[in-house]
């Protein structure tokens, strides 16, 4: 897709069904071959990109983003992340897939209660097995980055709604993932803290960063530089905003939150 | 480091329900306390019964006769004549001194009061010391006042102090049975070993109890003494030898008496109150077992309580192990501190008696149940640590 380099996520053929026989249910189908069997969805994400999966309730986006977030296993086909097959990987070696390689963010924050922003976001550091001093110094520049570094201190119910989720992205980046994975990550905000929020992943994306956003709202859905809309657990239109290389269309147009 | 983590984690996940941890500990506390105590309290028992075997004297024999009723010889009584031959024999080195006994019960009289002491006992000087019984006030009567038959009493502590009160009882006349007889001493109290009291006891010259009470018909022990502890099985020996001679009996199978040590009738005894410790220890054992299903009930809840923390932290990469270990860490945790106050309760509440007995710590039963309750925080608690290690993340996120 873009300079040769081998995109950061390639899933070919997935499909997710629930329940058995009569009674099965397709989340993820992608198109239908001619004897009415599901093909599977493909997708192939480049690294630097920043694409929003939209769709509406029961579209199948919530299975796309736990399949490309290593929660959930496909049914069938194939998912390459960062190059790696991670279908045949066990439970151990997902979990350090989900640590070392993507940054979760969600819609409910998902913070662990009673601890402070910075032993959050020191959390996955220290599942990684990072020193502590190394894990310290870490976790304060991703604070700082999120511009929280004043707040470090504060446990959860201290926080507002924005700074939690600025918390929670700050914790998703500290390991440097691969890729960011954020579902829904406006969707308890108001518009100012959305604003914050979406502001924070362009800049992160206009470093490099490979993000993909979960989302109903076509607000979010123009930050990104390319959008795929799902319908019914398959690709309906895949839609690029702007060159993968470049910056995010929010900030090449000068909107900076 | 993940380790230290781990722990770190469990302490933020204890506190953050205090009341239910300090009540999950309360149950391993009381458990390990209990334990502790109660075996105290049985190794205690089982400890005066020792110091009351050294009390009687580790070197005296008992001789009794063998009641072997309905066999076709009737058993010939023991008599003084018997105690006579074992005190005169020349080849007897290890007999020291003899006794013998006659022991009968009757109501004794001071002024208008009227007291039935455990045992009035007839018998020489030598049991005194065979007996270890030791004076306090006053004196033993001697083998004069056994010559004479005079009608002269020494009183067992208790017998004197229901008898006299704080009056002091030497010289005074307390009348058993029609006899008077005059007080010349009190015995040192030895202290109840739970069964009888031995100081609840009249002792008078032999010939003055058979005179007044038993007739000069047969005795009911012959007590022995060897000249030390050592020697008891030689003084047995030497025993049996003389008393098959005079009872006229060829087959040592076929005796009419029995030789006892206080030793061998105390170990039946002692091994009395080690059942009895056992029964203790199985009790608190059980209450050990209870405060470990606690433990198992206080981490099922904490965990579905967690299951979404537990999901987020699966999700950040937690690995299996490290979820497990947290809330092993988080059972395990509960279970030291609460053995460790139980071990501290235990320790502290040895230090009263309990009915009468002062409670003795087992060294081993602190490091045991100690021990013991720590692996039960091991055991009880892996049920639910496993639970929540193998969570689907996808499930737990999604746990409301």
């Amino acid at each position: 897709m873009s300079g040769g380099k081998p995109p950061v996520i390639q899933i070919r053929r997935v499909t997710k069904s629930y329940g058995h026989g009569d009674a099965v249910v397709h989340a993820l189908r992608g198109p239908l071959g001619p004897d009415g069997a599901p093909l599977g969805v493909d997708l192939d994400i480049a690294e630097g990109d920043y694409v929003a999966v939209m769709g509406s309730s029961g579209s199948g986006k919530s299975t796309l983003m736990n399949i490309l977030g290593c929660l959930d296993v496909p049914t069938a086909g194939r998912y390459l992340l960062d190059g790696a097959d991670v279908g045949h990987l066990d439970e151990g070696q997902l979990a350090l897939v989900r640590n070392r390689k993507i940054g979760f963010v969600f819609q409910s924050f998902n913070l662990v209660p009673r601890t402070t922003a910075l032993a959050q976001v020191e959390l996955p550091l220290a599942y990684a097995g990072v020193k502590a001093g190394e894990r310290r110094r870490r976790a304060l520049a991703a604070l700082t980055l999120v511009g929280l570094a004043e707040r470090a201190g504060h446990k959860p119910n201290q926080l507002s709604g924005g700074q939690q989720q600025r918390v929670a992205v700050a914790r998703a980046l500290v390991t440097a993932p691969a890729m960011l994975l954020a579902d829904e990550p406006t969707g308890n905000l108001d518009s100012r803290s959305t604003e914050e929020v979406l502001g924070i992943i362009d800049g992160l994306n206009a470093r490099g960063r490979t993000v993909v956003v979960i989302t109903h709202e076509d607000e979010v859905a123009r930050h990104a530089k390319r959008v795929v809309r799902l319908v019914d657990g398959a690709i309906v239109s895949d839609v690029r905003q702007a060159p993968v290389d470049g910056p995010p269309p929010a900030l090449a147009a000068g909107v900076v939150a | 480091m993940i380790a230290w983590q781990m722990i770190r984690f469990a302490v933020g996940g204890l506190a953050a329900n205090k009341v239910r941890s300090a009540l999950t500990m309360l149950g391993v506390l009381i458990g390990v306390a209990s334990v502790i105590l109660l075996l105290a309290v049985g190794n205690g028992s089982s400890v005066a019964v020792k110091e009351s075997i050294t009390s009687l004297g580790t070197n005296s024999l008992t001789v009794s006769s063998s009641a072997s009723r309905g066999s076709v010889t009737a058993a010939k009584k023991l008599t003084v004549e018997d105690a006579k031959a074992l005190a005169s024999a020349t080849d007897a080195p290890a007999v020291k001194s003899v006794a013998p006994v006659v022991t009968t019960s009757g109501t004794a009289l001071y002024g208008n009061i009227s007291y039935q002491p455990g045992q009035i006992v007839g018998t020489y000087p030598a049991y005194f010391e065979t007996a270890n019984q030791k004076i306090a006030r006053g004196d033993y009567f001697s083998a004069d006042d056994v010559l004479n038959s005079r009608k002269v009493a020494v009183l067992g502590s208790t017998t004197a102090k229901e008898l006299f009160a704080a009056e002091d009882p030497i010289g005074k006349k307390i009348t058993i049975g029609g006899t008077p007889f005059t007080v010349t001493g009190v015995l040192t109290t030895k202290g109840s070993t739970g069964f009888n009291d031995p100081d609840d006891v009249v002792i008078a010259p032999l010939p003055t109890v058979q005179n007044a009470f038993t007739g000069f018909g047969s005795v009911n022990q012959i007590l022995v003494q060897a000249t030390s502890a050592d020697t008891t099985a030689e003084a047995q020996a030497d025993i049996t030898r003389i008393l098959m001679g005079t009872h006229a009996v060829k087959d040592p199978a076929k005796v009419d008496f029995r030789i006892s040590n206080q030793t061998s009738l105390l170990s039946a005894r002692e091994s009395t109150t080690k059942t009895f410790t056992v029964l203790l220890g199985a009790v608190a054992a059980i209450s050990l077992l209870v405060g470990g299903i606690g433990i198992t009930n206080i981490m099922l809840v904490t965990v579905t309580e967690r299951t979404r923390e537990i999901g987020i932290r699966k999700a950040l990469g937690a690995p299996r192990a490290v979820i497990l270990g947290q809330f092993l860490a988080e059972s395990t945790l509960l279970s030291v501190i609460g053995a460790g106050l139980g071990v501290l309760a235990g320790i502290v509440g040895s230090h009263f008696s309990v009915v009468g007995i002062k409670p003795v710590v087992i060294p081993e039963s602190v490091l045991g149940a100690f021990a013991i309750a720590v692996a039960i925080g091991l055991f009880f608690g892996s049920y639910p640590a496993n639970r929540a290690a193998s969570l689907r993340p996808i499930d737990a996120l999604r746990h409301e």
